[in-house]
């Protein structure tokens, strides 16, 4: 198993373990789940969106800092903060800031474009998570390649269909 | 005009990096129809550019997964005195528009 699998496994198993027995969820179920330690694959709309963001070049997991809760009360708003590291000079800066969701209906939640002139490569705003789920935080540097980084939030009231 | 809020010095040195935070009041429908709760179209404000001394200096796309009443902070190099412009437009072409001075000693 790569890293990240063996994290989802355990995650999933950990939480799998607290719950009572006949509720166990499964690590690749299509139920529709939006509960605590139920998470699914990511969507092929997710993957869409990663492929042509990427169109063709790698993504390197790194550079990034991604500062999400793991916890989400309300996911009909859930603030995040994303840091690059970059000396954003003329040379080399961070160009656009993408932020992916796993599972929301639309993948893409928000593109932010920096310059030389941010100073620093930051950015905060609130978003809407559909279900519990990873989101991912993809910076394009000035030089054309892509860094990223992942982060979990666990959901408790779903935005748009729990009443939102 | 929608109700709009910016946080921001009114003063900095020559050089600071410091923090902008704004915020637009707007619904932020997502025309997300699938789980049966919505039934209205997409209405959303998708694009907030900010000009400072006249040249952009941070623009964002707004998609449906970003929250009601939108909210992004983001930084920006104090260089010259003068205005920073923010403007927002949504689905409908409505736009809102706050200006903010910067004094930069």
């Amino acid at each position: 198993m790569t890293i990240l699998d063996r994290r989802r496994f355990l995650t999933v198993t950990a939480w799998a373990a607290l719950l009572p027995a006949g509720n166990a969820p499964a690590a690749d179920s299509d139920a529709a789940v939006s509960g605590a330690g139920a998470k699914k694959l990511p969507s092929a709309l997710y993957f869409e969106a990663r492929n042509a963001l990427a169109a063709g070049r790698t993504i390197t997991l790194g550079r990034v800092s991604l500062d999400l809760p793991r916890l989400a009360e309300n996911g009909n708003s859930v603030t995040l903060k994303i840091s690059v590291e970059s000396p954003m000079t003329a040379a080399d800066h961070v160009k656009t800031i993408h932020l992916l969701s796993e599972q929301n209906p639309i993948a893409t939640v928000a593109r932010f474009h920096l310059s030389p002139r941010s100073g620093r490569a930051f950015v905060s705003t609130s978003i809407r998570l559909a279900a519990t789920q990873n989101v991912h935080a993809i910076a394009e540097m000035s030089d054309g390649t892509l860094w990223e980084a992942q982060a979990e939030s666990i959901v408790l009231l779903a935005a748009c269909t729990d009443g939102g | 005009m929608r109700p709009s809020r910016i946080v921001m010095p009114e003063t900095a040195k020559s050089g600071e990096i410091f923090e902008i935070k704004a915020l637009i009041q707007h619904p932020m429908v997502t025309g997300h129809t699938a789980a049966g709760a919505n039934t209205e179209p997409r209405f959303i404000i998708h694009t907030l550019t900010v000009t400072y001394d006249g040249e952009e200096i941070f623009r964002a796309d707004f998609f449906p997964g970003v929250a009601a009443n939108p909210y992004v902070a983001f930084t920006t190099r104090a260089t010259v005195s003068g205005d920073i412009v923010f403007t927002w437009t949504d689905d409908k072409g409505e736009v809102t528009t706050q200006t903010r001075g910067l004094r930069v000693s």
